[in-house]
């Protein structure tokens, strides 16, 4: 009942989603017309123009044959490439998932460990350490990192490269790994300060339990107090949060990679965003849109995976 | 000691940044050594020193002076968008808690729309639809921002809507604007205040992203995002250039982002997980 309900929930939130960005997609001002001289001077040519692009026809009857053509799998075609959106992001998808799943592995393994490590000392100095940073990483601006670190890594001390995925001539996995290291460390640092908050705070939660007392009591020594009993428990606020981040991994992180030309999806996006580009950005939006409201349908279901006792619950 | 009290650091380190920071935004034409817009070719990209304090740009403009009106932009679209989008969450979470039933599943189903379009790529989008003129910024930026405001409160109301002194008012024959006015919203200000005030840095690091990719609000207007973005044709040559702005937004999100953990700390409420 509880799932049937979120599975309705989820598609009117998706039917929401098209709507909006169809309508995004048409109070655009511009429009296309004017921005091409030769169609103008002829009416008959505007009119044809308009028909087999369907734009004569009211707003609601184009809405549904834009919707059909989704399904059909056709997304439109860029005005600065001329060429599929699906085709251009399908050519981007991988070097933005190297970057983003390798940052999320990374980020999440470190923020577990020391989110834990903070709640197990807390008020140690440890522990006001790891949360002083994590709110000054929540607020360091990403594109500053990243020029502060191309300043003092790339022009000071040529160490790294500043820009790109692979010096031309050379794409071996040590080129490349040499280019991810700026990015990487600017998502990590980002994404490290949001998760380790959310570690801390479960961990503690837990901590605080009675079982957790009788478990002490009855001997259990801290690691497998911490294996057998903090931890499960423990678990499902990190793993809403890594469900809800994983939209993340598809789109790219925008900043990252626009400071750092990654030729990903992040920086495509920016630059399609630049260009007004109407059919990729909208695309886009409804990509992206999409794939958050599947990943809160997901954390939900993972909920009741993970914890048997929500499913009576509920 | 009172200092170490849990959250009293962090609310007064954060206040007495904000109010510096202020104090400088506000006071910027007697702080400022130089006119913000005055050029200067012979001095171009002068590195900091007695004259020029944080040095000058690629025109020759005093950079001190430019970041210190930098950040009366930054404040003001922070503070006013801050308002729009309270005023707005507060509004939708009123009336989806107190009116509960199809109103409150369609003014939550609404809120799920904004909220699964990522904030930053919907801002861009919106910016690049229309045009980047300071009161659009604050229109999109604060017309973004406010879901997470709507589900707060609609969670605060629905709890205290089985509070028995709402009961009893209600059986005492307290219409829904008595209620709303005098019961509900004087006891949710603590969480919605904590939540305002994380709103500010979110929408001037928003501000500042918009200006940084170049679709914010235009040159020559000193914004720390259009800054940050001519500073990046010069970063071999000129660090200060790049980095005093950056520092100050910085410093700005940081000092509102303590304020917020300390109050929220102070008040004992839990971080809430923002989904979308």
């Amino acid at each position: 009942m509880y799932i049937l309900r979120r599975f309705l929930q989820t598609s009117f939130v998706l039917f929401g989603v098209s709507v909006v960005t169809f309508l995004m997609l048409h109070v655009a001002p511009g429009h296309p017309l004017q921005s091409n001289p030769e169609m103008r001077l002829d009416p008959t040519a505007v009119e044809r123009w308009l028909q087999l692009r369907q734009l004569d026809r009211p707003l609601f009857g184009r809405y549904i044959s834009w919707l059909s053509r989704l399904f059909r799998g056709d997304f439109g075609v860029s005005l600065l490439y001329n060429r599929p959106v699906t085709e251009l992001m399908a050519e981007r998808l991988p070097s933005t998932l190297l970057l983003t799943v390798t940052a999320f592995v990374i980020s999440l393994l470190l923020a577990v460990i020391i989110g834990t490590y903070a709640a197990r000392y807390q008020d140690s100095a440890c522990d006001r350490v790891v949360n002083i940073m994590s709110i000054a990483g929540n607020s360091l601006p990403g594109f500053w990192l990243g020029i502060l670190l191309v300043i003092v890594f790339s022009y000071k001390n040529q160490l790294f490269p500043a820009a790109g995925m692979r010096t031309p001539g050379d794409g071996s996995p040590a080129d490349i790994a040499r280019h991810m290291f700026l990015p990487l460390s600017v998502m990590v640092f980002a994404n490290f300060s949001y998760y380790v908050r959310y570690v801390r705070g479960a961990v503690l939660a837990v901590l605080k339990q009675d079982f957790v007392r009788a478990a002490k009591s009855r001997g259990l020594n801290d690691r497998q107090l911490l294996f057998r009993h903090v931890l499960p428990n423990a678990a499902i606020p990190v793993v809403t949060i890594a469900a809800l981040s994983l939209p993340m991994l598809f789109t790219g992180a925008m900043t990252a990679e626009y400071v750092f030309a990654w030729p990903g999806i992040g920086r495509f996006i920016v630059s399609s965003l630049l260009a007004r580009d109407y059919p990729v950005v909208m695309t886009v939006n409804l990509y992206t849109a999409c794939l958050v409201a599947l990943a809160n349908l997901l954390a939900d279901l993972l909920y009741l995976l993970i914890d048997p006792r929500l499913r009576v619950k509920r | 000691m009172l200092l170490f009290e849990r959250g009293t650091l962090e609310l007064w380190t954060g206040l007495v940044i904000i109010i510096l920071l202020g104090a400088a935004a506000l006071f910027a034409p007697f702080l400022s050594t130089h006119a913000p817009f005055r050029t200067n070719p012979e001095n171009w990209l002068c590195p900091p020193c007695k004259e020029h304090l944080f040095g000058t740009d690629r025109l020759g403009r005093d950079l001190f002076s430019r970041v210190l009106y930098g950040g009366r932009f930054s404040m003001a679209v922070g503070c006013l968008s801050m308002l729009l989008s309270v005023g707005i969450g507060l509004c939708a979470g009123l009336i989806a808690g107190s009116y509960g039933g199809i109103v409150d599943e369609t003014v939550m189903r609404l809120t799920d729309i904004v909220l699964v379009f990522p904030t930053m790529l919907l801002v861009l989008s919106l910016i690049a639809l229309f045009e980047p003129e300071p009161w659009m910024v604050v229109l999109v930026i604060g017309g973004t921002g406010w879901p997470g405001i709507a589900r707060l409160v609609r969670g605060e109301v629905l709890q205290l809507k089985e509070a028995e002194f709402v009961s009893s008012a209600r059986m005492l024959g307290a219409g829904r604007f008595r209620i709303i006015r005098y019961h509900l919203l004087p006891n949710a200000v603590a969480p919605v205040l904590v939540a305002a005030t994380l709103c500010v840095p979110a929408a001037i690091m928003m501000e500042a992203g918009l200006g940084y990719f170049g679709v914010g609000v235009q040159p020559p207007v000193p914004t720390w995002g259009n800054m940050l973005r001519e500073a990046q044709l010069y970063l071999r040559h000129a660090w200060w250039y790049a980095f005093f702005p950056g520092l100050f937004l910085f410093l700005t999100v940081f000092g509102f982002q303590l304020t917020g953990e300390g109050l929220r700390k102070k008040w004992g409420l839990s971080p809430s997980v923002r989904r979308g």
